[in-house]
């Protein structure tokens, strides 16, 4: 039996077209420069814009999900703590499966196959462990005191949780959903071997080009870019949503 | 400052924070019994004693002895295993624990202020709680502010750690009395603060339960402080059990035990002395003679001994806050103070505060 292709597969392969094009149309592609603005400029708008929102599509549901399952997974094991050590098990399991093989083992599961979802799977799995340890963190380092006093007070359990337990753990939350989010970045574009969208298509193509790297550079330092931006954004978000940690000595 | 209280008083809110003791009730621990599981000794076998209302109690007592664990009970932050616990006669087991507990004051050594909500909002917990209309808590919570002599423009914004100890110390208090309960619990509320601040919280509580009266029930582990906070101390010694309840005048008079007097320390004359003031001192008249110094009728007589000593003992002249004088005191006078009980207030408070 033939093992899957997935690079540079003909008919039913992900169809990853070569974006560099053989009509080398340009001076410095026909020089083959390290990196050929020509080049960037007229694939921008065609290329690599569209595979840059798609990327974000990506790495936005990823996150969103997996934040999800980890946030659901954290309560429990806050609430009910023999919940841990199975969900640190089974993330950690996860964590250490080889991306390249995680994405492959998936295609022939049923309803996955070569697509979005079965890219989707595959990025969430890998969020669960940081974002389930950043969360239970957060949630148990809160001051015995505090809860004692919010327990004094007469707060409920549901109100304490809301009022002081999730509020005090945003900063370890935030400082969870950066990792994700910028190391999902990075494992988005090695989706492109099983979903034909994000900026892992150009940099595939790239990589199949061995000439001409222009392509790979500019696809690769968006990855970069968005990562970065993205880490930022959720930096600023944390300033905005703990205003009390603000000019605080660590 | 007053008139915020004034107009409090007087509106429709019903919280009066003014010297009524209507808003304080009576709380009584009847044959209250605390065991942990798999321990062979109840940490409390059987605990009785009733705080009149708005009065102090102090429980006190070395470590073991079961003051915080008793203190506990009563908002149920700790299950009862046996007895009753009744808050101006009605048990608490009767009641939800989360309403309970909105209804009783809770302050600890901790403090245990939110992180992450500025002083106006951490003041504001139990009214929110409770579902209070929002311009009937932001008045509330200003008048707090006053009460505990913070302003409410410069430091009701401030998170807890923009605040200084004492003052986080005061934010807590204030909040506890926010919703105005009938009743304080207060676990070693000064315990983590230098001694000069914590005179001063010391004293500015007592001036504010002058003022508000609740029931409260103060846990520390510091006899001295015991002796100038309680209305009523209760020590208990290791094991649980109560070694006796009286005022504080009375337990420094006539300690119930050895356990007792050796609690309460070998110079219990001296703190005897430090509960009454010159007022509660029969004075010699000023026959002509020459007073080494001054001392306004306020100080308290072991204050007066030491400044008596510190003049190589003798006489000093004694002023009324008018100016007029009231007479010599002497080590003679000062001793005769020792000598009956009787002759003093017997309230047990220093009647250098508050007292008209």
């Amino acid at each position: 039996m033939n093992p899957p292709v997935l690079i540079a597969a003909g008919g039913g392969g992900p169809i990853i077209p070569n974006f560099g094009g053989n009509g080398h149309a340009y001076a410095c592609e026909q020089a083959n420069r390290l990196f050929c603005w020509g080049w960037f400029s007229h694939n921008w708008s065609g290329t690599l814009w569209p595979a840059l929102r798609q990327h974000v599509v990506l790495v936005l549901i990823a996150v969103a999900i997996g934040f999800a399952i980890s946030m659901l997974l954290a309560l429990l094991a806050h609430r009910f703590r023999p919940v841990e050590q199975p969900v640190i098990a089974f993330t950690s399991f996860l964590y250490t499966i080889p991306s390249l093989a995680l994405f492959e083992l998936l295609i022939p599961v049923p309803g996955l196959g070569l697509s979005r979802a079965t890219a989707e799977v595959a990025l969430v799995a890998y969020t669960l462990l940081i974002l389930f340890r950043n969360i239970l963190a957060g949630l148990r380092n809160v001051p015995a005191d505090v809860l004692d006093a919010a327990r004094g007070m007469g707060m409920s359990h549901r109100q304490m949780l809301w009022r002081v337990e999730l509020p005090l753990a945003l900063p370890a939350i935030i400082a969870g959903l950066r990792i994700a989010t910028v190391s999902t970045v990075a494992l988005a574009t090695i989706a492109a071997l099983v979903d034909n969208e994000g900026l892992g298509v150009p940099i595939l193509s790239g990589i199949n080009d061995y000439y001409f790297k222009t392509e790979l550079i500019a696809a690769g330092a968006l990855t970069v870019l968005l990562a970065v931006a993205a880490d930022g954004m959720l930096v600023g978000v944390q300033r905005l949503l703990t205003p009390w940690s603000r000019g605080r000595a660590a | 400052m007053s008139s915020a209280l004034d107009h409090d008083a007087s509106s429709a809110t019903g919280t009066a924070t003014r010297g009524d003791a209507s808003t304080a009730l009576e709380l009584e621990l009847r044959h209250v019994q605390k065991a942990y599981p798999g321990s062979r000794q109840p940490a409390i076998p059987d605990l009785s004693l009733t705080v009149p209302a708005g009065e102090v109690c102090i429980l006190v007592g070395p470590s073991g002895s079961g003051k915080t664990t008793a203190m506990r009970l009563i908002n149920r932050m700790i299950p009862l295993t046996g007895g009753d616990i009744l808050l101006g006669g009605r048990s608490v087991l009767e009641r939800p624990e989360t309403e309970l507990r909105r209804e009783i004051g809770y302050v600890i050594q901790q403090v245990g202020l939110f992180p992450h909500q500025t002083v106006r909002d951490n003041i504001a917990t139990v009214p929110r709680l409770l579902g209070w209309p929002k311009d009937r808590i932001e008045h509330r919570v200003r008048e707090l502010l006053e009460l505990i002599s913070l302003d409410p423009d410069e430091v009701g914004d401030r998170y807890p750690h923009q605040l200084s100890g004492g003052q986080r110390q005061r934010v807590g208090v204030a909040r506890a009395l926010a919703a105005d309960p009938p009743l304080l619990l207060m676990d070693e509320p000064f315990g983590a603060i230098d001694p000069i601040n914590r005179a001063s919280l010391q004293d500015g509580f007592l001036a504010l339960q002058e003022r508000v009266r609740k029931t409260v029930v103060f846990v520390t582990h510091d006899i001295d402080e015991a002796i100038k906070m309680g209305d009523r101390i209760a020590i208990l010694r290791e094991g649980g059990t109560l070694a006796q309840y009286a005022t504080p005048a009375e337990i420094l008079d006539h300690p119930a035990d050895a356990f007792v007097a050796d609690f309460i320390g070998a110079d219990r004359a001296l703190k005897r002395l430090g509960l009454a003031s010159l007022a509660d001192v029969t004075l010699r008249p000023l026959n002509g003679d020459q007073p080494a110094g001054d001392l306004p009728v306020s100080t308290s007589v072991r204050d007066a001994l030491a400044a008596v000593l510190a003049a190589g003992g003798r006489p000093l002249r004694v002023l009324e806050p008018d100016g007029g004088v009231r007479g010599l005191a002497t080590l003679e006078a000062i001793g005769h103070v020792l000598g009956g009980a009787g002759e003093l207030d017997g309230t047990g408070r220093p009647p250098a505060r508050g007292q008209p």
